[in-house]
């Protein structure tokens, strides 16, 4: 990831996804443990516990609108199988779960309408 | 989130068999993908990035979700782009957005543009047959393919210009309508027969003959001449004295040729015979058939039901011509590849032509031939044994004189015509109960026992040639069944001693051992 000035408005829209992200997967029941997890393999936006002691690595994409497709299609089968490495990390750093999952949340946030979030569940199979 | 499955039909060809596919779509939750299964070959494997584009100009994408597609029986291998527009169909009929059980029960064929316009594709013919055998109902076909698909008689073909309007009609559907039926097209003319006639030949009542008693008895033909003589306008006349084609003859030549055709060639029943020349540097592949990928009909194919011509036969390599030889047995050709064996029927009748030397002109005394003898036994010797076996008729085609001109035009195809299809009548009539057509197709024995032993009086010049070893058994048979088609033609029951005389001489040609 290439650092970004604070000024920078998709900075700002990815931290405002983030959040929100956190927020629904709180919502559903799970307990966020980390946010912004680095490593030497990259960065984790989510990890959460869910309630069936599953630990789950998110990535959060945020988009303004669909013209290059929906947020989710912006993970791709290589960026799947990144997420499979940080996944295999941050479990080694962190022996415990018994399962880990990897989600992706997207967050389609179009001006002037209540932000959308769509929640896909076990990705990178 | 649209979760659901989608099911309509298509059909897959292997040569001109077409299996009935079952095109299941299926949307699941996960990251948004597209991908198709069940033996798809490269271009049936892209499919996926046309539907996508094309869903998405006409209006209804597909959804962002896991989108699997099967194309089953999985075990049958999917070739070309002709799948496109059934897995549209399924997928938008899965995410929801067309009615899934009207879908179900439609044959759907066609190749997308990115655009969503739907463009004709090739083999249509032999797959809507193949869907209407099974007993499907509806099909919906590119626009082009309209006029080809309708010569199926039995099934309702609806023709699409985009699929935006195949959405439209499903949605007015829903409501209890059907789909629009498309207009028979009425082909514009042209199709009015080759535009020859066998009155243009000047002179060579042998060969006239010759072209006669094969289009009866379906006898092979070899003419030697030198060049510059008419063989070439010889062969292509046959055609116009051969019987018409039968529908379903005529189903089975023009489900070929749609397979070879350029997209929305095929629009009419031609009931002419087809006439294919293939040049003589012709590999294996063009002849019987082949090719990487898909397996396409060869020339003997395209040449089923018609006259396949080889000129400077002896030219041709040896084994390519080796290879009509299991046509000419069994009447079709077999493709074995690892994972398919692919037939195609080539009954044809072969006509062989070839000049009597390397340089043409060992006729009549040869004065002018410049060929040693080495040349010309080499060059008569590439057309003989097994191949030679199967040729009935071996004539020699002379240079015309110029008193042949003074001589009144020879008769028209049509007179000619008339006089083969009431011979063939004869003989229809005198095999059928034993499953033959015409005369050449008979095995020899048949003709060598009662009830269609001739007497010995009749065969007396037959028996002594054979006697003194100018004859082998197999010549024996070959010309009892040109006195049989000699007879027919002549209106006879049975052949006399003239008809074999006949026979005897029009399976003699100089230079070419008999």
């Amino acid at each position: 990831m290439t650092t970004t000035t604070t000024s920078d408005p998709r900075r700002g829209l990815g931290r405002y996804g983030e959040a929100l992200a956190a927020r629904y997967l709180r919502e559903r029941g799970m307990r966020v443990l980390e946010r912004n997890w680095r490593c030497e393999h990259g960065e984790v936006d989510i990890v959460a516990l869910d309630d069936d002691g599953c630990l789950v690595v998110c990535e959060v994409k945020t988009r303004r609108d669909t013209a290059f497709g929906d947020p989710v299609e912006a993970v791709t089968v290589a960026k799947a199988m990144r997420l499979r490495r940080l996944a295999a990390a941050y479990a080694r750093a962190h022996p415990g779960p018994a399962a880990v999952r990897i989600d992706v949340v997207g967050v389609l946030c179009r001006p002037g309408a209540p932000p959308l979030v769509r929640h896909v569940v076990g990705v990178g199979s | 989130m649209t979760l659901g499955l989608g099911r309509t039909r298509s059909v897959a060809l292997t040569g001109l068999d077409g299996t009935l596919v079952d095109v299941e779509a299926h949307i699941a939750a996960g990251l948004p993908a597209f991908t198709v299964g069940g033996l798809p070959d490269t271009a049936c494997a892209q499919a996926p990035d046309r539907v996508r584009a094309a869903a998405h100009t006409a209006g209804a994408p597909v959804p962002p979700h896991r989108v699997t597609v099967n194309l089953s029986p999985a075990s049958v291998p999917k070739r070309g782009s002709a799948f496109d527009l059934g897995i549209a169909v399924a997928v938008l009929a899965a995410a929801g957005v067309l009615p899934r059980r009207a879908v179900e029960d439609v044959v759907h064929l066609g190749e997308l543009s990115l655009d969503g316009r739907l463009r004709g594709v090739r083999g249509v013919l032999p797959a809507v047959l193949a869907a209407a055998r099974r007993g499907e109902r509806h099909v919906v076909v590119p626009d082009e393919n309209v006029a080809e698909a309708q010569l199926v008689g039995d099934v309702v073909v609806h023709g699409a210009r985009s699929l935006e309007q195949v959405i439209g009609w499903y949605r007015d559907a829903a409501g209890g309508g059907s789909l629009p039926v498309a207009e028979r097209r009425v082909p514009d003319g042209g199709g009015s027969g080759p535009g020859v006639d066998l009155a243009d030949v000047v002179g060579q009542p042998e060969a006239r003959a010759a072209l006669e008693l094969a289009a009866t008895g379906g006898h092979h033909l070899l003419m030697t001449g030198p060049p510059g003589v008419g063989k070439t306008m010889l062969a292509e006349r046959l055609v116009t004295i051969l019987p018409p084609l039968g529908r379903e003859e005529a189903l089975e030549v023009h489900a070929v040729r749609s397979l070879v055709a350029p997209v929305g060639d095929v629009t009419e029943l031609d009931r002419t015979p087809p006439f294919v020349a293939p040049h003589h540097s012709t590999s294996v592949a063009a002849l019987a058939g082949g090719g990487s990928g898909v397996v396409l009909p060869g020339a003997v194919s395209r040449a089923h039901h018609g006259v396949l011509f080889l000129d400077e036969a002896p030219e041709f390599r040896s084994s390519v011509l080796q290879t009509l030889r299991q046509p000419l047995e069994s009447g079709e050709v077999v493709i074995a590849r690892a994972r398919q064996l692919v037939r195609y029927p080539a009954r044809f009748l072969l006509v062989l032509a070839a000049n009597p030397c390397p340089c043409g002109m060992a006729f009549g005394k040869g004065a002018d031939c410049t060929c040693d003898s080495r040349d010309i036994r080499s060059y008569t010797s590439r057309l003989s044994g097994p191949l030679l076996d199967r040729v009935d008729l071996r004539v020699h085609v002379p240079p015309v004189r110029r008193a042949a001109f003074a001589e009144e035009t020879g008769e028209s195809s049509a007179t000619v015509a008339e006089r083969v299809l009431a011979a063939r009548g004869a003989q229809a009539e005198r095999w059928s109960p034993a499953g033959w057509r015409v005369n050449g197709l008979v095995p020899g024995y048949v003709l060598r026992r009662p009830p269609y032993r001739l007497p010995g009086s009749t065969t007396v010049a037959l028996d002594t040639a054979l006697d003194a070893g100018r004859l082998t058994l197999r010549g024996y048979d070959r010309v009892l069944r040109l006195a049989w088609s000699s007879a027919d033609l002549a209106g006879r029951a049975v052949p006399t001693r003239d008809d074999v005389a006949t026979g005897l001489v029009l399976r003699r040609a100089e230079g070419v051992a008999a």
